[in-house]
């Protein structure tokens, strides 16, 4: 075996670098905080109230983000129309808005004092400061994400497929839940991914537009903030768990990728 | 009986066509690619709506456009079998059949199928584990399993290997042969549109610039394009390896040829139209040229500075020479000529 040329070493050492500065704080979480310390911190209430909300906002956004999403992102893939351009454009631009901005933004809009304020206050919902303004918040932030990963999954789909799907006898709406999306689905779980990778995370649009009332609207992030001046020890604790539901979703998500090339899907 | 006529613009290309094919009749559209052959299909289909037109199949309507009538294509019975072949990638070979069948047997009916192009030990497997071959007898059957009207192919052996075509193309003449819907095949190939239909039209920027069988085709050339298109003549025979080094071809309905390329069995023969030469008939052979046929001249065609003369020997052939040479002789249908070629301009094809 011949020794590696300078090339190659150069490529190595920057693979090293950047190995060791996304990995080195992350391992550092873990290795701040004994796995007992950790449980323990985990055992109290305001810790498991964050966690249990964080989980239940996002399950609901995801749950809206996939059901107005899909069928969205499949209409801007599918269909040609004036304007088209400047739709995605619009779909995308929360992707660039710094969160703080976001929540600035929802507070105009939807916010007791804006320019919908009356109109979600006489339907009785109620959003600044309750559970269901943090599900607007992080919906708002990661729904860009899926809608972006959707489209692009949806545009791969070879468009002779749905063809054969029409000439076998099936209507548009047949040939899209039986075969548009399951060919789509690696393409789709990955934006299903970074969509929940951005939710979980949610912070600063949370914030502003929600509140931090533990139980009501501190999620995970929140809480964690909230700790870091106090009590630095379980702010780490409740850290490694959220990188521990992060990583495990990743890792699922690769799982979707990884089984569906095995079975014979390949987005062709 | 299936007819269409369709006006529309397609991208750059003008398409105006106007064709029917007979019940249980293989019309085949050859033609260049950008040609819009697919485009045809895509009407029939209902893929593509044109400006202007009709397509009937059967007693039916599927479309007019002057009384406002468009069937969905969902509610068009075509089996369409796509140049690509679109077979489902998330589904088995036997639940890519069964898709258009409904009802609690559509296992066995799918299977059935699949039996019936050999693949019923397949029919687990996913279209990325099945070979072009196999791929092509999927799509057929998941086509055929509608019981359609009207059988829409899509150059069905371009996406194929040159060692899985000569099988394929067999095949699929069988299933064309056996039922008794009208099939439209297209295909850039001339040579597979003969071998596959009825009858071939001639197709080039968006207009069937001739229909016919093909050595109605390959004689009477209505067009330089055609001439062109239709490329070899081809004879059918058995080859056997002859003493002198080269392969002897007995000619279906008589006549020996020889080649140098090595066959034995039933082959093709092929010879291009410029390569063949005529004088009149009883002059004793001179020159090179080793294959000769006596044949009668059945049609004078004028293509372009060339003449095209469509000859009936043993079989339909047709050689090309310049009008010059065609006035020389004094060439007219009836005329008796012996029709001669080089061993070395004469390609064999094994066809069994």
């Amino acid at each position: 075996m011949s020794r590696p040329g300078w090339f190659t070493i150069l490529l190595g050492a920057c693979l090293t670098v950047a190995l060791a500065f996304l990995t080195v704080p992350v391992a550092a979480i873990f290795a701040n905080s004994s796995p007992g310390q950790l449980l323990s911190s985990l055992g109290d209430r305001q810790s498991l109230d964050a966690l249990w909300l964080s989980l239940r906002t996002t399950a609901t956004s995801m749950a809206i983000i996939l059901a107005v999403g899909t069928p969205a992102a499949y209409l801007l893939a599918a269909r040609s129309f004036r304007g088209k351009a400047l739709v995605v454009t619009l779909l995308e631009l929360p992707l660039v808005l710094p969160p703080a901005v976001a929540g600035i933004a929802l507070l105009a809009a939807v916010g007791p004092k804006g320019i919908l304020g009356g109109a979600v206050d006489a339907a009785g919902i109620e959003l600044s400061l309750t559970t269901a303004g943090v599900v607007v918040a992080i919906t708002f932030v990661s729904a860009p994400f899926y809608l972006r990963q959707a489209m692009a999954a949806f545009a791969a789909v070879d468009r002779s497929l749905l063809d054969a799907s029409r000439t076998l006898g099936a209507s548009e709406a047949r040939g899209f839940t039986r075969v548009v999306i399951p060919v789509a689905l690696p393409g789709l779980a990955s934006g299903v991914a970074l969509a929940l990778g951005r939710a979980l995370g949610e912070f600063g649009a949370t914030l502003m537009f929600a509140g931090s009332f533990q139980g009501i609207t501190q999620t995970v992030p929140l809480a964690i903030y909230d700790r870091f001046s106090t009590d630095f020890d379980s702010a780490l604790a409740l850290s490694a768990v959220l990188v521990a539901v992060s990583g495990a979703i990743l890792l699922s998500v690769k799982f979707v990728d990884r089984g569906a090339a095995l079975r014979g899907w390949q987005p062709e | 009986m299936l007819s269409v006529e369709a006006s529309t613009a397609v991208g750059q290309l003008r398409l105006e066509v106007a064709l029917e094919v007979a019940p249980g009749e293989c019309l085949a559209l050859a033609g260049p690619s950008g040609a819009g052959k697919t485009s045809v299909l895509r009407v029939v289909a209902g893929l593509l709506r044109p400006d202007h037109g009709t397509v009937r199949a059967g007693g039916a309507i599927w479309l007019d456009t002057t009384r406002d009538i468009e069937l969905p294509a969902e509610r068009r019975r075509c089996g369409y079998v796509f140049q690509d072949f679109a077979l489902f990638p998330h589904l088995s070979a036997w639940q890519n059949v069964a898709y258009p069948i409904r009802g609690r047997d559509r296992r066995e009916r799918a299977l059935e199928l699949l039996d019936r192009f050999g693949l019923r030990d397949r029919s687990e497997a996913r279209p990325a584990s099945l070979s072009g071959g196999e791929r092509q007898r999927v799509a057929l059957a998941r086509a055929l399993a509608r019981s359609p009207e009207v059988l829409l192919l899509d150059e069905p052996l371009s996406a194929l290997d040159a060692r899985t075509r000569g099988g394929a193309a067999r095949e699929l003449a069988a299933v064309l042969s056996a039922g008794d819907a009208p099939a439209l095949l297209v295909t850039h190939d001339f040579t597979e549109a003969a071998q596959l239909g009825d009858r071939v039209g001639v197709i080039d920027a968006g207009r069937v610039v001739q229909q016919g069988t093909p050595s109605e085709l390959a004689a009477a050339p209505r067009s330089p394009f055609v001439a062109d298109f239709t490329g070899a003549v081809v004879l059918t025979g058995t080859a056997r390896p002859g003493a002198d080094g080269l392969t002897h071809v007995e000619l279906d309905g008589g006549g020996e040829v020889v080649s140098p390329d090595a066959a034995d069995g039933a082959v093709a023969v092929s010879v291009y139209p410029w390569e063949i030469a005529i004088e009149p008939a009883g002059e004793p052979p001179h020159g090179s040229a080793q294959n000769r046929l006596a044949a009668e001249v059945t049609s004078v065609t004028t293509v372009g500075n060339r003449v095209r003369l469509g000859l009936v020997g043993p079989q339909p052939l047709a050689a090309e020479i310049t009008r010059t040479a065609a006035d020389q002789l004094g060439l007219r249908p009836g005329a008796k000529v012996t029709a001669s070629w080089k061993a070395a301009a004469t390609r064999l094809v094994s066809t069994s």
